[in-house]
């Protein structure tokens, strides 16, 4: 640090870096680069002012609009004495690591498969009935069988063999036209550039025209599912397969929500399921309580829609539409919704119900907005999703209009 | 003209082009020119994000290039094109002479002469007045590649041409990058930025920018808007009403002759303000009725 530091003693840099480091304890990536950065900067700006030190550090410390409140914090804390925010660290850390490692101490379920061989099934049973981190050590089963059946009516070995069936499922979403382009040899337009370069292959004697056709993209995703009391069951099954769709293709982003909405895309994008699951398990807090779907859906809509909906996204709604509320608010939320994605599909588990009727209040509320309404009770249904999303033409799908009528 | 030595020059730079600015944005600001790094600007939509850009290139006298992103926008677009029609023409010129060969042809077509230079180009290009303000405006609607593509740009002002080679600036312009946040920007190019979030600003600064903006409202009239769009921000709307809305309303209220504000006339003008059926059906009637009577009252109180 002494050979980057200003000649006036290197006090001021031996502090920007110390600083530079509890930031990073605090959460905000921050590097060697960005200290260097900083100090540079703060050479630059001069530290007459407190005001202009601050934002000085600021701009190069802080990188997006939710950094700020923690550099904020920081910022007070560190500049009036440092020791203090030491002390506080130190206070605070060890108590942090105790409860976030010790429980976690226990040995991930995968690597207790690996070591204990066939005998864990038993010791997992427990575990279930708490955590909604199980995984898979089975054999293989009979598939057919098992796509048919209710999740909710699965036992513990089959709900295992299902995770383990979801792992491999993908979602082929019809990809779209983007306005870049590709070389195509039977592509629609002349690709002028290619064309040139080939004409001066042999001189100019000949051009020969290349063509080019536009690039196709997958549309982002976004998974929003309901994780109520009434849900329980389906959601710790279709997270497994939210799980997997998330690792399969970029700008996947998953909502729970039950009374309030939690974003984890984050965390499911970790590879591994276990950690993936104990994430969100420990971001979530209203696991199997009530819904408030309306007021989920404004968060959703005023938070994140702008931010997550761009470029053409398809959202998948997972609920039974079932609403503490009774559906106050949701047709507001739902016609926006609608507004700002591509395609709105809603999955259903009481779908499995042949004499489903929709006549619940939230049901009737959601169901106007939606382009597709389909069950998601077991493993076909999942696999006919992707038959659905595949689907070309009219933005609603036919059935529809029959479920509108039902509806009214 | 020469850049800013220090913070209170930049504050008072913007000042001259009428752009009442915090003293936060100023050094954010004044850090981004002195180190000749781009500047990041994030926020809602009208808090004047673009509008830092424009100013800068006028108070400062440099020229102004501005890229507004979409999606799928590409290089051809954004940073240069062959101009295929007048290669076509040199090749055929040189068939019909026939005495070239085939490298030297090759070297010609692929010539500076050929380049059509889009905006990222053309901010290389040295200039008299000193280096341009390039404008990328609302790099959130773009896509990732690109993205990734202005990395090279934005660390060493440098574009690699795969026919003729490296073209790099000899000072690299004052680049101002906007976001709406419609999407998260990857950290990589924020890295090599200075960052800002360009919030909406508090009652007496934006007072200050009204009279500098719309100078001929009438003084009550702009601190009764002020307080209106302040107490607007409170409320729960699906978009709220940026500074950018807040001057057009005080255009559109000076333009039909009100001294002050009238249920009536807010009414009336609410579409300049609002920009949302939703938020106007909200904010309609009764509550704008109470929201200016609160106004009044503060007002009468703040007389006292």
């Amino acid at each position: 640090m002494t050979a980057t530091a200003p000649s006036d003693g290197g006090l001021i840099a031996a502090n920007i870096m110390h600083f530079g480091r509890a930031l990073r304890a605090a959460g905000i990536p921050v590097g060697p680069g960005r200290v260097l950065d900083a100090i540079r900067a703060v050479q630059t700006s001069g530290v007459e002012s407190r005001n202009d030190f601050y934002w000085t550090l600021h701009a190069v410390f802080v990188s997006r609009r939710d950094e700020r409140e923690l550099f904020d914090q920081a910022f007070h804390v560190f500049w009036r004495n440092p020791k203090i925010l030491e002390r506080m660290m130190s206070l605070v850390l060890p108590s942090f690591s105790d409860e976030a490692t010790t429980p976690k101490e226990t040995l991930s379920p995968r690597v207790a498969a690996a070591f204990a061989g066939t005998d864990t099934p038993q010791i997992e049973e427990k575990d279930q009935e708490t955590e909604i981190t199980f995984d898979a050590a089975m054999s293989w089963s009979r598939t057919e069988l098992l796509g048919e059946k209710d999740f909710e009516k699965m036992t513990t070995e089959e709900v295992e063999a299902a995770h383990r069936a979801i792992r491999h499922m993908r979602l082929p979403i019809e990809d779209i036209p983007t306005r870049r382009f590709q070389r195509d040899p039977a592509g629609p337009a002349i690709d002028m550039r290619a064309t040139m370069r080939a004409a001066m292959r042999d001189g100019g004697a000949t051009i020969p025209l290349l063509r080019r056709d536009r690039r196709s993209r997958r549309p982002p995703l976004v998974i929003m599912c309901d994780i109520s009391g009434s849900m329980d069951r389906y959601a710790r099954m279709l997270i497994h397969f939210m799980h997997a769709v998330t690792n399969d293709r970029d700008r996947v982003y998953t909502f729970l929500f039950g009374t309030h909405l939690t974003n984890v895309t984050r965390y499911l994008r970790n590879k591994d399921i276990d950690i993936a699951l104990e994430r969100v398990a420990d971001s979530v807090t209203d696991w199997s309580g009530g819904t408030r779907i309306g007021s989920c859906l404004h968060d959703f809509n005023k938070h994140w829609s702008r931010r997550v909906l761009g470029q053409g996204a398809v959202v998948l709604f997972i609920s039974d539409g079932l609403d503490r509320d009774a559906g106050d608010g949701v047709s507001q939320e739902m016609h926006r919704l609608r507004g700002s994605c591509r395609r709105l599909i809603w999955l259903n588990p009481l779908l499995r119900y042949d004499r489903f009727e929709p006549k619940s209040l939230g049901v009737k509320a959601l169901l106007p907005f939606v382009d597709d309404f389909r069950p998601v009770h077991n493993l076909n249904s999942l696999t006919e999703l992707a038959d659905a999303l595949n689907r070309t033409g009219p933005r609603a799908s036919a059935e529809m209009t029959v479920w509108r009528g039902r509806a009214a | 003209m020469d850049l800013p030595q220090s913070v209170q020059e930049t504050h008072a730079l913007l000042a001259r082009g009428n752009y009442i600015a915090e003293r936060s944005l100023a050094t954010a600001l004044y850090l981004s020119l002195s180190m000749k790094r781009p500047l990041f600007l994030e926020g809602e939509a009208g808090v004047g994000k673009t509008e830092i850009a424009k100013v800068l290139s006028e108070t400062l006298d440099r020229r102004l290039l501005r890229l507004q992103c979409y999606e799928g926008l590409d290089a051809a677009s954004a940073v240069y094109e062959w101009n295929y029609a007048l290669q076509m023409v040199e090749i055929r010129m040189a068939e019909a002479v026939g005495d070239r060969n085939r490298a030297a042809l090759e070297n010609d077509i692929f010539s500076k002469r050929f380049l059509i230079e889009r905006p990222l180009l053309q901010a290389l290009e040295p200039l008299a007045d000193g280096p341009p303000v390039l404008l990328i405006d609302e790099l959130d609607r773009t896509d990732e590649p690109f993205e990734a593509y202005l990395l090279e740009l934005l660390s060493d002002f440098q574009i690699t041409i795969p026919e003729i080679g490296t073209i790099s600036a000899d000072e690299p312009p004052l680049v101002i990058i906007t976001s709406n946040r419609t999407r998260e920007i990857h950290d990589a190019l924020k890295r090599r930025c200075f960052y800002y979030w360009v919030d909406y600003p508090t009652a007496e600064r934006e007072l200050e920018i009204l009279t500098t903006k719309a100078p001929n409202a009438p003084t009550d009239l702009s601190r009764q808007i002020v307080r209106f769009v302040q107490k607007l921000r409170d409320i729960d709307l699906f978009k709220l009403p940026g500074v950018a809305e807040t001057i057009d309303w005080a255009e559109a209220l000076t333009q039909l002759d009100k001294l002050a504000l009238d249920p009536d006339s807010i009414n009336d003008t609410l579409g300049t303000l609002l920009k949302y059926q939703d938020d106007i059906a909200k904010i309609q009637g009764s509550e704008a009725g109470r929201i200016l009577n609160e106004v009044n009252a503060e007002l009468a109180g703040a007389a006292e």
